[in-house]
């Protein structure tokens, strides 16, 4: 029942068409049941550019002006994103934007205040980082002194062993201590020969066995 | 904001400075005015990056930055000047005027002071010079006080002036603005302090600059510009302008480029001679006339007269006739007000600024429907409004095909109707239907739909960029390595070589792709031609945007 009355109110408006100018059983145009195509064909061509020096010289100045700014500093790019896995090549493909550091400088008195940390901070880290490479040959020695006078103790405790191997280690722990890390001579420490232990790093038991004094050769 | 604004302002942005400003200074329009902190909440950005944007968009004179409460103490807010974004558009224009006017040094004045946004006199006058040196034969240089002459005429005329000085952040006794504003203190936020208000604004500081340009040499590129960007003391001297820093006045062009529309209007309507006076006219009134005026001051015959160029040595009389003329043109782009001194002229500027876009939307309406529907809108631009049976009449086109353009016009939104009840109950059959055509609202439209092309003009370039990228990276190498081969002397063989790693049809790829994107820039330029008119009248009728 109401859509008999829907269907019958259908093609009445709410003015009558004549007065805008459509008459009665004309043919309009069929309604669109689709969204118009993106490029429609047009009726009328756009009219040509304008061709003239003047033209042809602003198109110049245009490119070139956008090319120079590309170069300036105010051209500032995203943070180069983390990646997942350090690669070999990133070695040599260091990353650009650290060789321009024609930073260019404001005058931070024009600018407000809170936009200025950023040079603070830096120097700020600079001086950190030297801090921190400067004390840590410093932390090494004192590992290196400690290690030394575990030795020592340890050296009273175990004289039975033959001391000769002992001072060997010491003296290859004093020369190489500075250059390695702790766990290096710790290991060695232990172990109590004169051979390398992580030579063999691969985790082979090649020469496992024979850890103590062999006068063998090794094959 | 309008959408398209927001948009094409994100995109000029994203062109001249990059992704990360982009973000930034979309964010800032969008929102208004917001803090530091705010920035970087909802930019999800580091700190240092929103940092470094805010930076180089206040030295650009694209941000402006107040606190927000009154006094000090309160945060500082930032907040984008759209106008100003927009001008990116116009740098060719500004810089191809500044040539115009004064040669290849303003030229390259105005360009180094648009891309670093502000300049001191020092500073700019030692790359301009260290810049044309690079241009000219080996052995001779360009003296400093060449460009400093340049410099100064630019200052004179003032296309260009000082930056206002930036209100300090938290230490701002009211004492220190008050040289700069006249009305007391409104947060700085809302009202800067213009830089007319300064006025000092004009005035060229004594500066102890002597020398000559120095000629780069290609390895000591990145060091020169880095000593060109920092004003230090070179050689020991104080140089003696340190914290006055100079911007491009772009007002001041913008009158220039209306003063050329209306001479070329007259030059195009009526002739030559006609043209010449009016360009006389405007430049006698070019100090006396203020920016936002209606009408230039009136200007008697006799100075006119006098003030003509000698190569236009017309008779008193003729000049006489030709004022006449003018002043009887319906385009009415000069009155007059008054017989004292031969007569008193004026240039109606606003009245041109309103036909000038007027012609603007009849061309628009002309080239997009036809000139039978261009006839249609000029006869509603003129009677105001029409019902559908006078307008069959008055444009003498047939029923049929009248209301068809009408409609098209309709649904363009270039045309509306307007109902006028006889009765109380507005019934349909007892109600006029006009359609009519109002200026202003429909420059608006059309500005607006400028905007939208102009974005669309840059995305597509970008778009052709992007899709051929890998050959404009291969050419690039490759006129690189050909660069290099030549230096080093390479034999031609060598060279012929190198050349033919471009293939023929990739050449011809690249050729096309130069084509298109040359088009496309010269597009966006013509289409920066309307809205130049567009705006300028919008902002002639004094209403908001």
């Amino acid at each position: 029942m109401t859509g008999r009355g829907r269907g019958r109110g259908r093609g009445q408006l709410s003015f009558n068409m004549e007065v805008v100018g459509i008459g009665k059983g004309e043919n309009l145009p069929p309604s669109t049941l689709q969204p118009t195509p993106l490029f429609p064909p047009m009726e009328h061509k756009p009219v040509p550019l304008v061709v003239s020096e003047e033209a042809e010289y602003m198109l110049a100045l245009k490119q070139e002006f956008r090319g120079a700014m590309k170069t300036l500093p105010f051209y500032i790019k995203p943070a180069a994103p983390k990646k997942d896995v350090e690669r070999y090549s990133d070695k040599y493909q260091s990353s650009e934007t650290n060789e321009n550091p024609s930073e260019w400088d404001p005058d931070w008195k024009r600018l407000p205040k809170e936009l200025r940390t950023r040079t603070k901070r830096l120097q700020k880290e600079k001086s950190t980082i030297t801090s921190k490479q400067t004390t840590q040959p410093r932390i090494n020695k004192e590992e290196i002194i400690r290690t030394l006078e575990i030795a020592q103790t340890l050296e009273k405790k175990e004289e039975a062993h033959s001391s000769d191997e002992e001072d060997g280690e010491k003296k290859k722990q004093e020369e190489e201590a500075p250059a390695s890390e702790e766990e290096y001579n710790e290991e060695e420490f232990e172990e109590e020969t004169d051979y390398i232990m992580s030579y063999f790093d691969n985790g082979e038991e090649f020469g496992g066995d024979s850890d103590d004094n062999i006068d063998e050769a090794v094959y | 904001m309008t959408a398209q604004e927001v948009r094409l302002c994100g995109l000029l942005l994203q062109e001249h400075f990059g992704e990360v400003v982009e973000k930034v200074g979309t964010q800032l329009i969008r929102s208004g005015a917001l803090t530091l902190r705010a920035i970087v909440q909802e930019t999800n950005m580091p700190l240092d990056l929103a940092k470094k944007s805010l930076c180089v968009l206040v030295q650009h004179g694209l941000c402006l930055f107040g606190s927000a409460r009154r006094g000090p103490g309160g945060p500082v807010e930032y907040r984008v000047c759209v106008e100003n974004v927009l001008h990116m558009l116009r740098y060719p224009r500004y810089i191809y005027t500044a040539k115009s006017l004064y040669g290849d040094t303003g030229e390259l004045v105005v360009e180094e002071i648009l891309q670093r946004g502000q300049m001191t006199m020092s500073c700019a006058v030692k790359t301009v010079a260290d810049r044309l040196t690079h241009n000219m034969e080996d052995g001779c240089s360009m003296d400093y006080s060449e460009v400093i002459s340049a410099f100064s005429n630019l200052v004179e005329t003032h296309f260009l002036q000082r930056c206002p000085v930036a209100a300090e952040q938290g230490s701002a006794p009211p004492a220190a603005t008050s040289t700069l504003e006249t009305a007391p203190a409104p947060p700085a936020i809302t009202r800067p302090p213009a830089p007319e208000s300064n006025p000092d604004c004009y005035k060229l500081p004594h500066i102890n600059l002597r020398g000559r340009g120095k000629r780069r040499r290609s390895s000591e590129d990145g060091e020169d510009k880095r000593e060109a960007k920092r004003p230090k003391l070179e050689n020991g001297e104080p140089v003696g302008d340190e914290g006055i820093y100079w911007q491009v006045n772009f007002q001041r062009f913008h009158l220039h480029f209306r003063d050329q529309a209306i001479i070329s209007a007259v030059a195009c309507k009526l002739d030559q001679t006609s043209s010449e006076i009016v360009r006389t006219m405007l430049r006698m009134s070019e100090v006396t006339t203020q920016p936002g005026a209606a009408h230039t001051q009136p200007l008697s015959a006799n100075e006119i007269f006098r003030a003509l160029p000698p190569s236009y040595s017309i008779g008193r009389p003729i000049l006489d006739q030709y004022l006449t003329l003018l002043v009887d043109d319906p385009m009415e782009f000069v009155g007059k007000s008054g017989d004292s001194g031969g007569g008193m002229y004026v240039v109606n500027l606003h009245r041109a600024l309103a036909n000038l876009a007027r012609a603007t939307l009849e061309s628009v309406v002309q080239e997009r429907f036809g000139s039978r529907s261009a006839r249609i809108f000029r006869l509603l631009l003129r009677k105001r409004h029409l019902e559908q049976k006078q307008v069959e009449d008055f444009a003498m086109i047939p029923a049929k095909e009248a209301k068809d353009m009408l409609y098209t016009l309709l649904s363009e939104n270039l045309v509306q109707l307007q109902e006028i009840p006889k009765t109380p109950d507005h019934a349909p059959s007892r109600t006029f239907y006009l359609y009519t055509v109002s200026q202003l609202p429909t420059a608006r439209m059309l500005l607006q739909r400028c905007y939208k092309t102009v974005s669309n003009l840059i995305e597509r370039r970008l778009f052709e960029t992007k899709e051929n990228k890998r050959h404009l990276e291969k050419s690039q190498r490759i006129e690189a390595i050909l660069a290099s081969l030549q230096n080093t002397g390479a034999e031609a063989t060598q060279l012929q070589e190198v050349e033919e790693m471009i293939t023929a049809p990739e050449r011809q790829q690249l050729e096309a792709l130069r084509h298109h994107i040359n088009k496309l820039d010269s597009s966006e330029n013509q289409v920066d031609e309307s809205i130049f008119l567009l705006e300028s009248y919008v902002t002639s009728t004094g209403t908001s945007r």
